[in-house]
């Protein structure tokens, strides 16, 4: 399956990674506007993570592994793997926001919503035409959408 | 039938998920005790407290089974085993032949010999049931005793309290949490449930349940003399694997079911998963039985695979519990409370009571093997990844985790690549 | 400013930040390495030191919501033509410091552009133009001494050969090169882009003086390996490793100077290929000390062809000063195979101000006349020219060719290609896109996969735009225009300068 994959030789940490998640999870998917108001209002906040050490930088997110740990410690059914596409998927109804996943994950994809108890993971913006928009953002290319195998 | 699992529970759906990487084909049957599709156990905490619906509980989409090719036998017991037949036999008497047989029967919850526990009104909480009557009761029960101070004893707690009960927790040793957590860790805890307005006692424990002529739950007399009028008592010591029908069909027993490193109990056929199977452990390196839900999908995963014909070894269990108290997030992995006195361990704790955070770290010989985390978790995950891939902590790194910030750009550079950037080689 | 000098008001450029745009998301903070973007805490936004920015762009090209705009601050001096404001603040500053000025990329100076004072032909009617969609157009260039004739035999199958012995020779797809931009004054992403760009195109790229890392020996037949003053990086295996060398005399930003790379650029993998010390400032003197005369030079590139067993032409390079047309007679004369002529407009990573813009001059004139001399000593054959210096597009690149030259190189052109958008502070060592740095964190701005993709674009671009002008002349080879000046007519110039480009009045 196509994944995200991020090359640290030429992340430049410029973080327009997370603008443009946070734009693509957003209602108005207006930049300013999920960055100005729907982050306040509504806890919008990105699904990556850019880690930061002397002058290397690495903008991770989920890999949608293979046995993911975090399905493995879901006590609610919330994430599961989908057969069909590979994706580790998200169910944020079935959420109750007991950060088990959160715990297991040893790659740091899951965060907290900081406003509800449900959690925040990269879904590879399903439905997103031209692909995961920290990819399409990204001024670099460290940030790479493909299979690999 | 090419596949049977016995329980249906979560190490039950990783050996269908299991199966299923490896096999897509053949027939699976799995025969559960409960009348209900697999459940998210942990989440009885949830409904009792009303967060939840009773359609929510469900693990997995109604179609799960179907699409997974899976038959169901649910309100159904096996009654036994018999290995060299390779069939079990059901409390209804049908005869079931297996190829492969998964024992997934989980742990069943201990009840300490108290005077007076046999009758109405004393409830443990691990199964469905008993949620169901207390949800109905919570009406009319005014006071409850829960006997455990443990997790399970606090999430009973607690969900009872939500529902308007006035709770008192009864803890023997000197403080609550004291398998999974360490002391500042419980004692966060414990502040926050006090704030808001739970009882905890700890150093003591029910002597007798009382009750009247008719039987009917009085109170109960504590050890240390005192007296607890309630409606209900709920009993949350723990659980024990539940192997019996392992036992008697002449599978090999400690514990729990004894099982190699691919899963495999002693007898031909057969394996083992979850809180009833005593699995290798990935610190400590010997056999353990260790009732956690991670471990039991694992478990059922990696047994599922070698079921299906894969040779997968399993790596190994790995402790770890994630539990809030009223908001207050706390999370333990791996060895938190490391032998006293063993002068190999170190230890890293900060606590921040005003902030209600608290961070502890266990290294042994240069590697993370356990921390707890109270309040703030959001970096939980970069400290598993040092504790579950063992990897060593040189003395830069060791001084940003102990700064509280653990990153992947601290992983040995190989590793790094091939988790997050496999098969890339630059051209010059 | 509070606590600065007062000269620091009379900054170059100004920030605006549009507020109906900024999100304060701080991606300009984190591009800005003059640190003029910085989180104000106390504010608890985005705010900006104008006396700090270079008018680089890169918080501009960057910014998520298009609401920056870095615009040249309005002068408040009082308008005079002799003392222009620049003078002034050159003052300021030499007053305060003492200190020559410095200055990085070629010179800005108002002098004539002759590229834009001549004008190409095309056919009408008679000898018809040809198009290069349909039709088979040579752009194919090779550089090196030419026979004066060559001599064919027939061999006994009755199919002909060629008797002559030819000289080695640079093959290039596109009569265009990366110029000479040192390991070390840029980094080894570009140096690695420029490499996989010309060995994708068929053209070379020249290491300039800073030596080849081992890792970059594969692209050695895309390669021209450079020999300056300092010696740096050169020994045997550098030698053979290109496809030709180069001795570097002069460079047209800095004529007569040497230059200095200081020791902060110098890191391990600079010190490794310079084979200097790690850290410590790598000088290239003024002069070639072995070369004090054509003899000399002569010596020089006799060495390096044994050196290389004869197998790679040898190229001189020169600054284009005064005499230059005398002096190019001198290298063809030495025994060069070819001659790279550099015009005072060419860039640099760092030279003194005063010499980048007053010395030397610009590379039209110098090449015709150069072009013109040879040819009137009849040894025009033994060398290709390489004209250099403010090149900027494919009419320059067709113009120099008409002007005389075999091929360009193509400086400037090629960090702008990368982003580069000439703020001229390359010599800081904290180039905002990447370029003009080693520093390890900048440095990765320049992936050389992005690289090496744009600077092939921009070849073939170029190479598509030259075939679409010789056709329209009716040219189907470059060859057929290299010195034809009867393809050029000159726009408001002097009798004296088309007699030195040797070309005619537009209109006759």
């Amino acid at each position: 399956m196509k994944r995200v994959y991020p090359d640290k030789e030429y992340c430049i940490g410029c973080h327009l990674c997370e603008l443009a998640c946070i734009t693509a999870h957003s209602k108005s998917k207006d930049v300013i506007i999920a960055y100005r108001e729907e982050r306040g209002q509504t806890g919008l906040s990105p699904c990556k993570r850019v880690f930061e050490k002397g002058d290397t930088c690495v903008a991770v997110s989920c890999r949608h592994c293979d046995d993911p740990s975090c399905v493995a410690a879901c006590i609610s059914g919330a994430l599961h793997k989908d057969p069909e596409t590979g994706r580790t998927v998200y169910e944020r109804e079935k959420c109750v926001g007991c950060w088990s996943c959160l715990m297991a994950c040893p790659y740091g994809a899951i965060r907290r919503h900081p406003m509800e108890n449900k959690i925040v993971k990269c879904d590879l913006c399903e439905g997103r035409e031209g692909g995961p928009a920290c990819v399409a953002a990204c001024p670099n290319q460290a940030l790479k959408f493909e299979e690999r195998d | 039938m090419k596949y049977v699992i016995i329980g249906n529970g979560i190490a039950s759906i990783g050996a269908i998920e299991g199966i299923r990487k490896v096999d897509t084909e053949s027939p699976i049957l799995v025969i559960g005790s409960e009348d209900a599709p697999a459940y998210g156990r942990p989440l009885i905490s949830y409904l009792l407290a009303g967060k939840i619906t009773p359609d929510r509980l469900s693990l997995r989409p109604l179609e799960f089974y179907e699409k997974s090719r899976v038959g169901l036998k649910l309100g159904t017991t096996v009654a036994s085993i018999d290995t060299s037949a390779k069939s079990v036999t059901t409390d209804k008497g049908e005869v079931i032949g297996y190829e492969n047989l998964l024992i997934a029967t989980g742990g069943i919850p201990f009840t300490p010999p108290i005077p007076g526990a046999d009758g109405p009104d004393v409830y443990n909480f691990t199964n469905l049931a008993h949620a169901q009557t207390l949800i109905a009761k919570a009406g009319e029960i005014k006071r409850a005793v829960v006997i455990g101070g443990g997790l399970i004893g606090l999430k009973a707690g607690e969900s009872l309290f939500d529902r308007g009960v006035d709770v008192t927790i009864l803890e023997l040793s000197p403080r609550i949490l004291s398998l999974a957590f360490d002391e500042n860790a419980a004692t966060l805890a414990g502040a926050r449930l006090d704030e808001v307005g739970l009882n905890v006692r700890c150093g003591v424990s029910a002597k007798e349940i009382q009750r009247d002529k008719e039987g009917a739950l009085k109170g109960v007399h504590l050890t240390d003399g005192d007296f607890l009028q309630c409606d209900v008592v709920v009993i949350a010591i723990g659980v024990v694997p539940n192997y019996t029908l392992a036992k008697d069909a002449g599978i090999a027993v400690d514990r729990g079911i004894q099982v190699d490193d691919h899963m495999r109990a002693s007898a031909d056929g057969v394996y083992a998963a979850g809180d009833v199977a005593q699995a290798r452990d990935l610190l400590f390196g010997e056999d353990r039985v260790i009732p956690i839900w991670t471990n039991a999908y694992n478990q059922g995963f990696c047994a599922g695979k070698n079921m299906a014909g894969k040779d997968v070894p399993f790596t190994g269990s790995l402790s770890m519990n994630s539990i809030s108290f009223y908001g207050l997030p706390t999370i333990s992995v791996g060895t938190v409370n490391p032998p006293e006195g063993d002068k190999s361990y170190e230890i890293a704790a900060s606590l921040d009571a005003k902030k209600k955070s608290y961070r502890k770290l266990v290294f042994h010989n240069d590697r993370l093997v356990g921390y707890v985390l109270v309040g703030d978790i959001e970096m939980a995950g970069m400290y598993t990844a040092f504790v579950k891939f063992q990897m060593a902590v040189p003395e830069e790194a060791k001084k940003q985790i102990l700064a509280g910030a653990p990153d992947v750009l601290m992983w040995p550079d190989d590793f790094f690549k091939e988790t997050w950037n496999p098969g890339v080689v630059e051209q010059d | 400013m509070l606590f600065q000098p007062i000269n620091k008001n009379y900054h170059e450029f100004c920030i605006d930040r549009d507020k109906d745009l900024c999100i304060n998301c701080q991606v300009c903070v984190r591009q800005c390495s003059y640190e003029a973007h910085f989180w104000d805490e106390a504010r608890q936004k985005v705010m900006h030191d104008n006396s700090k920015c270079i008018g680089c762009h890169r918080c501009e090209a960057l910014c998520p919501t298009a609401a920056l705009n870095i615009r040249k601050k309005p002068s408040d001096f009082r308008t005079n033509s002799l003392w222009r404001p620049v003078f002034l603040q050159n003052i300021y500053k030499q007053a305060d410091t003492g200190g020559v000025l410095l200055a990085g990329m070629g010179s800005p100076v108002d002098i004539p552009v002759y590229w834009d004072r001549m004008l190409l032909d095309a056919s009408q009617v008679t000898n018809p133009s040809i198009d290069p969609l349909r039709e088979p157009m040579e752009l194919k260039t090779f550089l090196g001494a030419k026979p004066k004739r060559v001599e064919i035999v027939t061999g006994k199958d009755g199919k002909p050969s060629l008797k002559t012995k030819l000289t080695p020779q640079i093959e290039l797809n596109y009569p265009m090169m990366f110029a000479a931009m040192s390991f070390g004054a840029i980094n080894f992403n570009l140096h690695r882009a420029m490499a996989r760009a010309a060995t994708e195109t068929g053209i070379v790229y020249n290491t300039g003086e800073g030596g080849l890392h081992k890792s970059l020996y594969k692209y050695g037949r895309n390669t021209i390996v450079q020999v300056a003053s300092g010696r740096f990086g050169v020994h045997l295996d550098y030698l053979k490793a290109g496809a030709g060398i180069e001795i570097k005399v002069g460079q047209g930003a800095k004529p007569g100077i040497g230059g200095h790379l200081p020791g902060a650029k110098i890191n391990a993998k600079v010190s490794e290929t310079r084979m200097v010390p790690l850290g410590s400032d790598a000088i290239s003197p003024a002069p070639h000390h072995d070369i004090y005369s054509i003899e000399d030079l002569l010596q020089l590139i006799y060495a390096l062809k044994e050196a290389s067993e004869y197998k790679v032409p040898v190229s001189v390079k020169i600054a284009a000063v005064h005499n230059v047309s005398a002096i190019a007679s001198g290298i063809a004369r030495a025994g060069a195979d070819i001659i790279a002529i550099d015009g005072m407009r060419g860039g640099t990573g760092a030279a003194p101000a005063m010499i980048r813009d007053n010395v030397g001059i610009p590379i039209e004139l110098a090449l015709a006349q150069v072009d013109q001399r040879l040819r009137d000593e009849g040894i025009r054959n033994n060398v290709s020219i390489v004209a250099s210096g403010g090149i900027r597009c494919s009419g320059d690149v067709i113009k120099a060719i008409a002007l005389g030259a075999d091929a360009v190189y193509l400086g400037t052109a090629t960090l702008i290609a990368v982003g580069c958008t000439l703020c001229g502070r390359c010599y800081t060592g904290k180039c905002p896109w990447g370029i003009a740095t080693n520093d390890t964190k900048l440095s990765k701005r320049q992936n050389p996969d992005i690289a090496a993709k744009k600077l092939a674009n921009l070849i073939r671009a170029w190479g598509h735009e030259i075939e679409e002008m010789l056709g329209g002349m009716g040219l189907n080879s470059i060859e057929s225009l290299r010195g034809n000046r009867d393809k050029l007519r000159g726009v408001g110039l002097s009798d004296t300068e088309l007699d030195i480009l040797g070309i005619k009045h537009a209109g006759r």
